[in-house]
């Protein structure tokens, strides 16, 4: 025991950047892992920023179809003025793939915040209170869960907007429609986490000791089970992407004038496919996949890392090491800090 | 030389977050043919690194240094096993030297019948065997085992099995190669104390009839004297004593072989902390008074329920320490639960400082929780891993003690803390940083906060080392004597039941066999299961020990197990 | 391989595999219910259908004559409870844009989506599980790497923007393959004239006998067949990777390698068969996405199918379609999932005893 303790990576002053989310783990990875972690910070801090700053960066606006010199003209190559040519609508791609980015940040935000709250609050509730309330939510959720996303979102965008894509329907109907179908997914989730967290012993001590539930609840099971949000976080975000984008391939996107939307002008693509202009969709989908490609890449990674067997050779060598030798002393050196994701239970879901 | 293996020198290491650790450190040893080696040693000792060496079973990023030479069991061949080829690593495993792993659940392949693993490695090493052939040594494997109806538990899996069964099919498998060694990494530990007697002996004829010999790892100084000849003491990755096993346990020299020793708890052992006992209050109204009590778990979609406690009557008086024993399965669980109010009470009544919990509301037991303190088993997870040990042990008496302010409160943690002899700092920590010991002390000191009339110990020790474990029941004891709390301890040891419970209770199969004293339960049982499982304890004394395998054989003969 | 035990009658409980089996298929009933009601009531809350398809084009008066003729001024409760009814006798509504019953479109249609899905999960069943089985064996070695960026790759590349990739390519420059369809004009002329057809054209095409038209059914199939397949074939290799992974952590795999079996057979065998039930299970819910990526597929290379369909009565804003063809889709899915269930419990030994 006094070589595990003596060494223990987890010392008492540690501190609070190394223990923050993200942070965290990049300190904790390794090799392969590492460089698929730092890709994706990479790749999803460059969609952020194009986003924040597509005003800056795009040379057009979304809709701008005319400048000074007269009307772009549709189905331009790549020239000069127009980097990356202009579509069948006659707008420039190149704008209109940085604006994209922008239309396809503030959807996820906000559906997947949306269903963040919706879904811990339901999750939470049913887990620890149980009953017939959390047997109905979870055939519920079940059901929804197993169910297309993409043609639920069609639904629930009918629901919304009556498939309409007006001014106000576009973001929004896209984002409900979206957190509509994230919510089985955060509630199974938290809910299977505190199920979980309320066998474990220091719940049951809090009970013991007669600890009321609404404390139990938020000052035990709420902390503990949050800690796999910033995965399941990630790995959303890059899913509503590809919802979104799918919505708009099926024609429920935002209609070009009030947003650009990477989804609608791949639809809109499909026929210049045909005859060989492949400046229209190359690039919106290289946007599109690059931006899922770097949040699904972070999502692995914390995945991986979260997971004790999953985690690199390096780390989880080292850690079946110590558990040879601390096997009658559980939770030596094993657990992580407090910020850490080790040890939980996380099946590969995808 | 005719030593089956020798190990000379073995240094191994981890690469790990924090630098290399070392886990084995200059390690020697020899073992001879038909010899039982036992390495004894705590936790971190690098018993378990050492015996995976043997096997060339450590992972990729652990270094190693010096030799490890096996000979074959007939002497043609010796490797270098840190040394070999992996090719030559893999004819060696199975053949030349096979292992017996500490969980049988987990060491058969659920999803497949354990005539067909027996079968897979006879093919590792002979790839032209026939099926029939395969078949025909499993079954003859499984009939040397002792498993019953061979020809048709040859195509069982794993989980048709019970689990002194899964062991000895463990133990086949090791076998069915007929290797010179043996390495038992703690064979016996998952096991109840009467399954442990079982496979002791058959290890005991792996020796005697296969010739094998035998490496054991262990923590249990009874199972070391029961089966060992040679002793091989290990403390942080480093070899202090080495003896034939009379002399080790006669005559210890290395000061910690001696504390390891003098730790083991001991039927009929005293300790004096718990000499000096509170008074039990036998006329008062007692703190726990279960009758005919029933508990009964819900059944999964329409089957039946599972009876776990069936008509179990018992009382604890105040100031009495009741001890509950029984293997896994019994209930002994399940009714300190109950008790707590974390499991519901089916059938009977069971009355709690005054209160029916039959039918109990929460709402309404809520005041009386105060005078009930709770130790857990796992002192792993028995504290929120997000808050500090001082916002933990606080935790009680935020709840019920609203009129104390912050610094009382601190105060009143800091006392508790230096009662269970915890240093005040280390009420800045959190929880992963005490070690296992520590933290079920902090454990202590939590039940302890609101000053209970009761306190449940559900396996308090089962998860610590002996040496801590010895410090603990002696803190217990100590506790109990100043503040007087009546207390429930349950444990699956009779010896560290013996040393704190005032009056013992054996359960089995969720049935009350046997109440008394200790002197009157140990001293002279009655019913014929808590003979069985007395004289199925190993006890830390070869001689001893010897004598008793005799008896447990006589009872056994004598009153065939149910 | 070698079989020591051959399948042996069984014993011990042999009736909880049955009761598994019933209580599982019951459990379908709510399964179906819920989604038929969900989507019943989210399609009503913007109105009737009428109003949705015709609004635009129809005066006040004839408008509301159409909708009291269809029954949609009454209560919704009524309409809800005859929709129930009407669903259970299989009837599915008829579709506005059109006026066919939904199960014809259903029957028509569904055949060519079936195809597709099979196409799609041969591919995903040939690629993803032995590539899996590999990133587990190399596991954190180049190969392993390798793959895992590829699987990412394969699923992070929305379906459809891989169709139009593979088309540029394979189509458009290379001259190799068909751009859409599922077959030339000769072909879907004769598939027509084809006695008895399935609507399944590789089925079709092997009765016709004809080298020339299976060629071409097989052509047009490749694309469609690699775009929706290599998605799933991303996550079929992730998942057999972790679930491997994770079972050659286990003792019974180290008992195995205790005993000299070889580190291949202790990844193909001793490892792989256990981390099947997870995989299964899993797999089963990949059935959802394999049909949201076929609606995509299907649109990309008008691929004449229930998805394909889908988004034409959706640009057509016709809502009995869309509800017919949804709630369809919804029983597919809970079948699949109740029968993927079974076939994990069937491979699970403690369940089946």
């Amino acid at each position: 025991m006094a070589i595990t303790t003596a060494t223990s990576p987890s010392t008492p002053k540690r501190s609070l950047w190394r223990r923050l989310p993200i942070v965290h783990q990049l300190s904790q990875s390794v090799g392969i892992q590492r460089g698929m972690l730092v890709t994706g910070l990479v790749l999803t801090a460059l969609f952020v920023l194009t986003a924040l700053l597509a005003p800056i960066l795009a040379p057009y606006g979304y809709s701008q179809l005319r400048d000074e010199s007269g009307g772009f003209g549709a189905q331009r190559p790549p020239s000069a003025e127009h980097l990356l040519g202009t579509t069948v609508g006659g707008y420039d791609v190149l704008s209109r793939v940085i604006w994209g980015a922008q239309t396809a940040l503030s959807v996820v935000v906000v559906a997947v915040l949306l269903s963040i709250f919706a879904g811990v609050a339901l999750g939470l509730v049913s887990g620890y209170f149980g009953g017939w309330l959390d047997r109905i939510l979870v055939v519920v959720c079940d059901a929804i869960y197993a169910f297309p996303t993409l043609l639920l979102a069609i639904v629930m965008s009918i629901a919304i907007s009556g498939g309409q894509s007006s001014l106000w329907g576009g973001i929004f109907a896209a984002a409900i429609s979206i957190t509509v179908v994230f919510i089985p997914q955060y509630f199974r989730v938290i809910r299977a986490e505190t199920v979980r967290i309320k066998s474990e012993a220091y719940v049951e001590s809090a009970k013991v000791v007669g600890t009321g539930n609404v404390r139990i609840m938020f000052r035990h099971v709420l902390r503990n089970a949050t800690r796999t949000l910033p995965l399941i976080f990630t790995l959303n975000a890059s899913e509503a992407i590809l919802t979104l984008a799918g919505l708009g391939f099926l024609g429920f996107g935002i209609e070009p004038t009030s947003a650009s939307e990477w989804g609608f002008d791949l639809n809109k693509a499909l026929s210049d496919v045909s005859s060989g202009i492949w400046w229209t969709s190359v690039p919106v989908g290289l946007a599109l996949v690059l931006a899922v490609l770097g949040m699904t890449l972070v999502g692995e990674s914390l995945n991986d890392l979260a997971d004790p067997r999953l985690r690199g050779r390096r780390a989880v060598a080292a850690s079946s090491g110590t558990v040879a030798e601390t096997s009658v002393v559980p939770g030596g050196s094993l657990t992580a800090g407090p910020g850490g994701l080790a040890g939980l239970e996380n099946e590969g879901r995808s | 030389m005719t030593d089956v293996l020798q190990i000379r020198d073995l240094d191994v290491s981890f690469a790990t977050d924090a630098g290399a650790v070392k886990a084995v450190d200059r390690v020697s040893l020899t073992v001879g043919p038909g010899e039982v080696v036992a390495i004894v040693g705590e936790s971190g000792s690098g018993k378990t690194v050492t015996a995976k060496t043997i096997l060339g079973l450590l992972p990729e990023t652990a270094t190693r240094s010096g030799a490890v030479l096996l000979r074959s069991k007939d002497g043609s061949s010796e490797n270098d096993i840190v040394s070999v080829s992996k090719d030559r690593l893999r004819q060696i495993r199975g053949a030349d030297v096979s292992m017996v792993f500490q969980e049988p659940s987990t060491a058969l392949n659920p999803v497949y019948t354990v005539g067909w693993q027996i079968a897979e490695g006879l093919r590792a090493h002979d790839p032209k065997l026939s099926a029939k052939a395969a078949r025909a040594r499993a079954i003859d494997i499984l009939t040397r085992v002792g498993i019953p109806e061979p020809e048709v538990r040859v195509d069982y899996y794993p989980h048709q099995f019970s689990g002194g069964q899964k062991q000895r099919v463990v133990i086949a498998m090791a076998l069915v190669l007929d290797p010179g060694l043996i390495v038992a990494d703690e064979p016996t530990t998952a096991l109840d104390v009467t399954v442990q007697a079982e496979i002791l002996d058959l290890l005991r004829r792996c020796r005697d009839e296969f010739g094998s010999s035998i490496v054991l790892i262990t923590h249990n100084m009874g199972v070391v004297a029961d089966l060992a000849d040679r002793v091989v003491v290990m403390y942080q990755g480093e070899i202090v004593e080495e003896a034939d096993v009379y002399s080790l346990f006669a005559n210890p020299q290395n000061d910690y072989t001696k504390k390891l020793l003098a730790a083991v708890p001991r039927i009929g052992q005293k300790i004096e902390a718990a000499e000096r006992k509170a008074p039990i209050a036998r006329d008062a109204e007692p703190v726990v008074r279960a009758e005919k009590l029933q508990i009964e778990y819900p059944g999964r979609m329409g089957r039946p329920g599972f009876k776990a406690v069936d008509g179990v009557s018992f009382s604890i008086a105040p100031g009495e320490v009741l001890g509950l024993v029984g293997e896994s399965g019994s209930g002994k669980t399940t009714i300190g639960r109950a008790i707590a109010g974390l499991t519901k009470v089916t059938g009977g009544s069971l009355r709690v400082l005054d209160s029916e919990m039959n039918g109990m509301k929460e709402r309404a037991f809520r005041p009386k929780r105060s005078s009930i303190g709770f130790v857990f088993q796992d002192p792993a997870s028995s504290f929120n891993p997000l808050l500090t040990i001082t916002e933990c042990v606080a935790e009680p008496l935020k709840v019920h003690r609203k009129d104390l302010d912050a610094r009382a409160v601190s105060q009143r943690v800091g006392e508790l803390l230096e009662a269970v002899q915890l240093p005040r700092s280390y009420g800045d920590r959190y929880p992963h940083e005490l070690s296992g010991g520590q933290r079920q002390r902090a454990s202590l000191a939590r039940a302890l906060a609101l000053n209970p009339k009761l306190l449940v110990a559900d396996e308090p020790t089962s998860a610590l080392d002996v040496s801590v474990q010895a410090r603990v029941l002696e803190l217990f004891a100590e506790l109990q004597a100043e503040l007087g709390f009546a207390a429930l301890f349950i444990s699956h040891d009779l010896a560290v039941v013996d040393i704190l419970a005032d009056r013992i209770a054996v359960l089995y199969h969720g049935k009350l066999i046997e109440e008394g004293t200790g002197v009157e339960v140990l001293g002279a049982p009655k019913d014929p299961y808590t003979q069985r499982l007395l004289a199925s304890l190993p006890v830390p004394d070869p001689i001893a020990q010897a004598e008793r395998r005799r008896l447990l054989a006589d009872l056994i003969a004598g009153n065939p197990p149910a | 391989m070698s079989k020591p035990a051959s399948p042996r009658p069984r014993k011990g409980s042999g009736g909880s595999f049955w009761r598994y089996l019933v209580i599982r298929f019951l459990l379908i009933i709510p399964t179906v219910f819920i989604l038929v009601t969900l989507v019943f009531i989210l399609m009503r809350t913007t109105g009737d259908p009428i109003t949705a398809a015709l609004g635009d084009r129809l005066t006040a008066v004839e408008l509301a004559e159409r909708v009291a003729a269809a029954g949609y001024d009454r209560p919704i409760f009524v309409q809800y409870m005859e929709y129930l009814g009407q669903i259970l006798t299989g009837d599915f509504g008829t579709t506005l844009s059109d006026n066919r019953p939904v199960l014809e479109v259903l029957l028509t249609y569904g055949a060519a989506t079936l195809e597709l899905a099979f196409y799609a999960l041969i591919v995903a069943f040939a690629v993803g599980i032995p590539l899996g089985m590999v990133a587990a064996y190399f596991r954190d070695k180049t190969p392993d790497a390798i793959l895992r960026i590829v699987a990412i790759l394969f699923y992070a590349t929305p379906v459809f923007f891989a169709g139009m990739l593979l088309k540029l390519i394979f189509s458009v420059w290379l001259k190799v393959l068909p751009v859409s369809g599922r077959g030339t004009t000769t072909t879907e002329l004769e598939m027509q004239l084809l006695e008895g057809k399935t609507g399944i054209y590789l089925w079709d095409a092997l009765r016709i006998g004809d080298p020339g038209i299976l060629g071409d059914v097989l052509a047009h199939a490749v694309l469609p067949g690699l775009t929706l397949g290599l998605l799933t074939a991303g996550i079929f290799l992730r998942l057999v990777r972790t679930n491997v992974i994770g079972t050659l952590s286990t003792d019974y795999v180290d008992a195995g390698r205790s005993r000299g079996v070889r580190e291949f057979r202790l990844v193909t065998k001793h490892a792989y068969r256990p981390a099947l039930i997870p995989i299964i299970t899993v797999i089963g819910l990949q059935i959802a996405l394999l049909l949201g990526g076929a609606v995509l597929t299907e649109t990309t290379f008008e691929w004449k199918g229930l998805g394909f369909q889908l988004a034409e009565y959706l640009q057509a804003r016709d809502f009995v379609a869309v509800q017919g063809i949804v709630v369809l889709l919804a029983v597919i899915v809970a079948l699949t999932n109740f029968i993927v269930d079974v076939i994990a419990a069937l491979i699970d030994p403690r369940v089946r005893y």
